[in-house]
């Protein structure tokens, strides 16, 4: 298999899909998917030498003969897999199981908003995907447009005008090892409207030992004055890859924050964009990357500062060690109409060997004169005084280090303002560094 | 207990140590002076284990065991203790967080039980009294952002927190004040016994007054070019290096 097979394997795949679809076909939402795949086809995947994939290398993941589809359904037991909720609080719950809804396993509702599936919405709410669905990219990447192509299954988030979700929401995607290696492409849409308010936490675990590569795609609106916090947790098994898309809009005085934990897999690219399209809006975007061994994550991301008055903040960090490698590239947009902006980047990583490395590219793109717009990005190594000092109190080298590197993360995991969450990643970032502190920070 | 037999010494090929030798009994206070570049903190640090620095030839014993080959840790879990010169800051590390580690991974390596969290706070609460510091300090990044004397001060607590047999105090008296100065030297007091030693470093015979020393060194050159008693620190207040630089170079 290869990168042009498997196009060939997605092509054919497509008929099958839409030759199930029956009366579907003819909808507005299924144009939109054939269109898609009309581009992906002529496109392909990307490769190195495109200036968006300079630093990724996608190839080493197209090799495999993934599954398009998956047959049957595969249940799992809630015990199995509770170790990847927040079990300290209550939580709804959006849970697929090989690209398939788990009622079973999800605590969903309707009552004052709607936390459901994309699958869902298709029967209930045609009219949200209709205005909605693939909306959020004028200019789709091949690989979004190969998940529009595809879009069946994911999470559905619609929260109405003023309403606040009471408790987060977990969208987790397992895929199991009967599914074989696996291609998942989840569709996720957020709809917040006006002075509403959501907290979402996104996972993908493979469990088992087949490769999986997901594809993910994540559509955010949110109206005025709405608020949404968007956390992912990418800590996925060794042989797991995954590319994202996530595109957030905001109207007037709306304010997003995603924080991506990207601590694990086999690949992880995020492309993920922000469009200020009304006044007042702000933005934050924090991430932290900590890897080793052959991981690799491409942190990507776009603030698109198209009006005046707003204001993005976007905070990123990263740890290699092994032969772990990065990529941090931020790109801003400052356009000619968007006076009065505010944007700030801050980009840190360490390098903890010699086979390790990252590629960090700042870039901003600036139009409008009467604006605040600063950048900053390290690179360093662990700070040997700062080692010795903590050795020489007798603090063993292993734990010196991963105690400088808890503290180096921490500052990105003490920006997630939910507790709950901040414990487990906590946890997650002593284990990643084979640790055992029981620090409260 | 510490025993330094003609230590050689150098950094990226430089030689700063050039021979030093020094004993310390159980019990004893040793001062070491010498002008600026002389080699006194490249001394302590090659004696707390700092891996910088090649030594080339000589010996660092400790109750009669070699501890050239010892990590830094190791050392410290024998009973070294460095007060640095210039204590580094550690943003994200809380002093609270930072001692409970140091404390019970120091106790694991002697084969002691880790200290509850309750003991833990009331030792630290004992030793906050003894130096007279603001409990806020222990919620604070260590050392950052602190003031000079702050940092010294906390270097103490550290140690009067690590009860060390062997303390190394480079220059801790530094940038204190006249009052923190005494309570600083009051911690240090506190901890002497017979069972440890304390190497002072100093420019200023004033810390000396507080802390008696049964010896005084001067380390020039990075060697120790004389020693005395107590009485030689005064005769370096009154008359400077000069004369100790022209017997030397005689
Ligand atoms: N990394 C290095 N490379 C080269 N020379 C160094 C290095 N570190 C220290 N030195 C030199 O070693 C000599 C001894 O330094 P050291 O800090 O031990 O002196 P000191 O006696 O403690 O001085 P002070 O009284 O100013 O604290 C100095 O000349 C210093 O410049
Ligand atoms: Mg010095």
């Amino acid at each position: 298999m290869n990168s042009d097979q498997l196009r060939d394997k997605l092509s054919s795949s497509f008929i099958v899909f839409e030759n199930e679809l029956n009366g579907e076909r003819r909808t507005p939402l299924h144009q939109k998917r054939r269109a898609a795949m009309e581009r992906f086809e002529m496109k392909g995947f990307p490769s190195t030498r495109d200036e968006e994939w300079k630093y990724t290398n996608l190839k080493p993941l197209l090799g495999t003969d993934y599954k398009i589809f998956h047959e049957g359904e595969q249940s799992l037991e809630f015990r199995e897999i509770k170790r990847f909720f927040l079990n300290d609080i209550d939580t709804y719950k959006i849970v697929f199981v090989n690209g398939k809804y788990s009622s079973w396993l999800s605590e969903t509702t309707h009552r004052g908003f709607d936390i459901c599936t994309f699958s869902a919405a298709l029967q209930r709410h045609r009219h949200v995907l209709d205005e909605y669905f693939g909306r959020s990219d004028e200019e789709p990447s091949s690989t979004m447009d190969l998940n529009t192509a595809f879009a069946q299954e994911g999470a559905f988030i619609r929260i109405g005008k003023n309403a606040h979700v009471d408790k987060p929401v977990e969208i987790v995607h397992f895929t199991t090892a009967d599914a074989g290696p696996s291609f998942n492409q989840p569709r996720n849409l957020i709809v917040l409207e006006e002075g509403s308010s959501a907290e979402v936490i996104e996972r993908h675990r493979c469990l088992g030992e087949q490769e999986t590569l997901t594809n993910a795609v994540s559509e955010v609106f949110l109206g005025a004055q709405a608020r949404l916090s968007l956390f992912r947790i990418q800590n996925d098994a060794p042989q797991a890859g995954l590319i994202d898309h996530t595109n957030i809009h905001l109207s007037r005085d709306a304010h997003a924050h995603t924080a991506t934990f990207s601590m694990g897999g086999r690949f992880v690219r995020n492309d993920l964009a922000f469009f200020f399209n009304e006044p007042n809006a702000t933005a934050q975007l924090d991430g932290l990357s900590l890897l080793d061994g052959g991981e690799f994550a491409d942190q990507h991301t776009l603030v698109d500062h198209r009006v005046p008055h707003c204001e993005s903040r976007e905070f990123y960090k990263g740890v290699y060690g092994g032969a772990a490698k990065g990529v941090f590239n931020g790109k801003v947009m400052v356009r000619p109409k968007a006076q009065k902006t505010n944007a700030f980047q801050e980009n840190k990583n360490l390098l903890l060997s010699e086979k390790a490395a990252v590629d960090t590219k700042p870039q901003l793109e600036i139009f409008a004169d009467d604006v605040k717009c600063s950048h900053g990005c390290t690179v360093g190594q662990l700070d040997e005084e700062a080692l010795f000092y903590l050795r020489s109190r007798g603090i063993p080298e292993h734990e010196s280090k991963a105690l400088l590197l808890y503290a180096f993360g921490d500052e990105v995991i003490q920006r997630v303002p939910l507790k709950a969450l901040r414990q487990r990643l906590h946890r997650l970032m002593a284990q990643k560094l084979d640790v055992d502190f029981q620090l409260n920070l | 207990m510490l025993s330094i037999k003609d230590l050689h010494a150098s950094i990226e090929e430089t030689p700063i140590l050039n021979g030093v030798h020094l004993e310390v009994k159980k019990g004893e206070v040793h001062a070491i002076m010498g002008p600026n570049g002389s080699g006194k903190s490249t001394l302590s640090s090659v004696i707390a284990g700092r891996e910088e620095y090649d030594v080339e030839k000589g010996s660092i014993d400790l109750d009669g065991q070699d501890i050239l080959e010892l990590s830094p840790e190791e050392r410290a879990h024998l009973g070294i203790f460095l007060s640095f010169q210039y204590p580094v800051e550690i943003p994200g590390v809380s002093v609270t967080n930072f001692l409970k580690t140091a404390l019970n991974e120091t106790r694991k390596a002697r084969g002691q039980e880790p200290m509850s969290a309750k003991e833990l706070l009331r030792l630290m609460r004992e030793k906050m009294e003894l130096l007279e510091m603001d409990k806020s300090f222990l919620s604070r990044s260590l050392n950052e952002g602190f003031s000079g004397g702050e940092k010294k001060r906390n270097e103490i607590f550290q140690m009067a927190l690590m009860e060390p047999r062997l303390a190394i105090l480079d220059e801790t008296d530094s940038g204190l004040d006249i009052d923190a100065l005494r309570i600083v030297a009051n911690g240090v007091n506190h901890l002497r016994s017979k069972e440890n030693a304390v190497v002072l470093i100093t420019h200023y015979q004033r810390l000396l007054e507080y802390i008696k020393p049964d010896f005084v060194h001067v380390l020039y050159k990075g060697r120790i070019v004389k020693s005395g008693g107590s009485e030689l620190a005064l005769e370096l207040e009154a008359k400077g290096y000069d004369w100790i630089k022209e017997e030397v170079e005689a």
